[in-house]
C-alpha cells in the first residue's frame, strides 16, 4: 500500500513526506531524551561538563561579538540621526531597545547555531560513525538522554550569557558614541533610562530560553541520525546550522507576535 | 547458551537473512564467517538487540528476546559484552575510564572496589601501564585489549566481536584471538565472533557458522572445514593459495 501510494506521489510530496517524517522523528528524540534517566552522580558531571563547553567556552565569542555589534548600532543610529531637533539622547535610547529586543538574544544565538550547533552535531555524529552511540546502547543505556539530556540542562544557563551580551552590546554602544563623538555620555545615558519597559528584557530572556532549547535539541537530532562517514558529519554539522538558523528565525517571528504583538 | 530459530531481517526490499537456525554453544568460541554483504553484522546486531527480527526468535538461555520486557532486555542487554570493529572507545576518557564506565553505571560498588576490577580486567588482557592514556595515544592492538576489558569487566554471559582483528598485524591478530578464547573458556560464556580473518577461522573457530546471501549455509567446526565438500565453504575459506596448499597437504596426509 505504502509503496503505491509513494509510486503516485510526485517527487516534491516525497520531500514534503521526507520533511514530516523528520519532524516526527524530532519529536520522538525529545520524548526518548526524558526517558531512562542516567543515574544523577554520572549526569551532574556531564552537565558540568557541558556547561564549561557550551557556555563558559562561548563567553569570549559572545562578548566580542556584543560589544562590536552594539557598537555599530549605535553609530549607524547616530549617522541617521541628523536633524538638529533630534535629542541626542534618542541613540541610547535606541542602542537599548535594537540590543535588548534583537541583537543580545536573536543574533547570539544565531552565532551560538553556528559555534555550539556544530560542536553538538560533530561530537554527537562522530559518535555514531565510529560505533560509540552503539556501545552505549548493547550497554543498556539510554543514549540520548546521556547525551543530550545535559547539553539541555546546559544550555538553561544560555540566558546568562545573554544577559552578559546585553549589558556588553550597550557598553559597546556607550564607547562607540564617547570615543566616536556622536553623543556625550550624560546624554546616552538617559537615553538608556527613557521609556524603559522591564518586560522587554522578560520577553528578551522567554525568547533565548526557546532558542537555547533549539540549539540543545535540533544539531544533536542531526548529530545523533546520521548515517555515513567523516564527510557526511562534516555536512551534517552544516545542515543542522541551516536548520537551528531557520528555526531561530521563524521562532523569533512567532514568539514576537505573541508576547509583543 | 544462545538458540537462533528462523531468524528474518529486512531493510526495505532487501531480505537480509533468510531464516537462519543455529545454537551457539556456552564456554566455545563461535564463529559467524561468510563474504562482506552476506548478512553476517546484521545477524550480529541482532543477536545484540540492535536490530529487531521481523520473524523468528533469539532464545538467551532459555529467555527468549521477544517475551522479554523492556526492563529485561536492559537487563539482559548488561549481561552482554560487546567488542566493536574499530573498538568504539569513549574518545573523552581514558582507558580507565572506558572500562569503569558500565560499572560506574550499573553498580553500585564503591570507587576502590571499581578500580580494584578494572586493575584486574586490565592485567587480564596484558594491559599494565596504559590505565591514563587517551584512546588517540595508544595503538590498534591496545584498543582491542582495551574493548576487551570494557566487554568483560562486567562478568558478561554473552561475548559478541565484530572483526576484533581486522586492521591489526598478523602477530597481534593471534594474540587477541588467543585472548578472546581464552577468556571464553575461563568465564564459560557463549561467545560469537564474526570475522573474515581464516586464520580465526582455523586458531579458534570451535563451531563455525557459513552464511551465504542471508542463509545459513554450512556450520561445523575447525577440524570438520578441512572435510567439508561444500563449494560455497571451500571456494571462500580456501581462496588464497596458501590455505589450497594447506587443505591439499592434510587431505593428502589423512589418505
Amino acid at each position: 500500500m505504502l509503496t503505491i501510494l509513494l509510486f503516485l506521489c510526485t517527487q516534491d510530496q516525497i520531500e514534503y513526506m521526507n520533511y514530516l517524517e523528520a519532524i516526527g522523528k524530532y519529536f520522538i528524540m525529545i520524548w526518548e531524551v526524558f526517558k531512562k534517566p542516567t543515574k544523577w552522580p554520572i549526569m551532574r558531571s556531564l552537565i558540568l561538563k557541558e556547561i564549561d563547553e557550551l557556555i563558559y567556552g562561548s563567553m569570549g565569542i559572545i562578548i566580542f561579538i556584543s560589544f562590536f555589534i552594539g557598537g555599530v548600532v549605535t553609530i549607524q543610529t547616530a549617522l541617521n540621526l541628523t536633524s538638529p531637533f533630534l535629542p541626542k539622547s534618542l541613540i541610547g535610547f535606541a542602542t537599548r531597545q535594537s540590543v535588548i529586543l534583537e541583537f543580545a538574544p536573536t543574533f547570539t544565538s544565531i552565532i551560538m547555531a553556528g559555534k555550539v550547533g556544530s560542536y553538538i552535531t560533530s561530537s554527537i555524529g562522530t559518535m555514531r560513525v565510529t560505533e560509540q552511540i552503539d556501545a552505549l546502547e548493547v550497554m543498556g543505556v539510554n543514549s540520548l538522554n546521556y547525551l543530550v539530556f545535559p547539553k539541555i540542562i546546559a544550555m538553561l544557563m544560555y540566558p546568562f550569557a545573554v544577559a552578559i551580551a546585553m549589558f556588553v552590546g550597550i557598553w559597546g554602544g556607550w564607547t562607540a558614541a564617547i570615543f566616536g563623538g556622536f553623543a556625550p555620555s550624560g546624554e546616552f545615558i538617559k537615553g538608556l533610562q527613557m521609556d524603559f519597559d522591564s518586560f522587554h528584557v522578560t520577553y528578551a530572556f522567554i525568547k533565548t530560553f526557546f532558542f537555547a532549547f533549539i540549539i540543545a535539541t535540533l544539531p544533536s537530532f542531526h548529530g545523533f541520525y546520521m548515517t555515513g562517514g567523516a564527510l557526511e558529519v562534516g555536512k551534517a554539522s552544516t545542515t543542522a546550522f541551516v536548520w537551528t538558523s531557520v528555526v531561530i528565525i521563524i521562532l523569533n517571528y512567532i514568539l514576537t507576535q505573541l508576547l509583543l504583538g | 547458551m544462545i538458540i537462533v530459530e528462523n531468524l528474518h531481517k529486512s531493510f526495505g526490499d532487501t531480505h537480509v537473512l533468510k531464516g537462519i537456525n543455529t545454537t551457539f554453544e556456552q564456554g566455545k568460541t563461535n564463529l559467524i564467517i561468510g563474504q562482506s554483504g552476506s548478512g553476517k553484522t546484521v545477524f550480529l546486531k541482532c543477536l545484540l538487540g540492535l536490530f529487531e527480527p521481523e520473524e523468528g526468535q533469539i532464545c538467551y538461555n532459555g529467555q527468549y528476546y521477544s517475551e522479554l520486557s523492556i526492563k529485561e532486555r536492559r537487563n539482559l542487554r548488561q549481561e552482554m559484552g560487546m567488542v566493536f570493529q574499530g573498538s568504539a572507545l569513549f574518545d573523552s576518557m581514558t582507558v580507565e575510564g572506558n572500562v569503569m564506565f558500565p560499572l560506574d553505571m550499573f553498580t553500585k560498588q564503591s570507587r576502590s572496589e571499581m578500580q580494584d576490577r578494572v586493575d584486574f580486567v586490565l592485567k587480564r588482557v596484558n594491559l599494565i601501564d596504559a590505565h591514563k592514556k587517551y584512546p588517540s595515544e595508544i595503538s590498534g592492538g591496545m584498543k582491542k585489549r582495551v574493548a576487551i576489558a570494557r566487554a568483560i569487566v562486567m562478568n558478561p554471559k554473552y561475548l559478541f566481536c565484530d572483526e576484533p582483528n581486522s586492521g591489526l598485524d598478523p602477530k597481534t591478530a593471534i594474540l587477541i584471538d588467543n585472548l578472546i578464547q581464552e577468556i571464553t573458556q575461563e568465564y564459560d560464556i557463549t561467545t560469537v565472533v564474526n570475522t573474515h580473518d581464516m586464520n580465526s577461522v582455523m586458531e579458534i573457530g570451535e563451531k563455525i557458522i557459513f552464511l551465504k546471501d542471508g542463509f545459513k549455509e554450512w556450520e561445523g567446526t575447525n577440524k570438520e572445514i578441512f572435510k567439508t565438500d561444500n563449494k560455497a565453504v571451500t571456494d571462500f575459506v580456501y581462496s588464497s593459495e596458501l590455505f589450497k596448499k594447506v587443505r591439499q597437504m592434510y587431505i593428502e596426509e589423512r589418505n
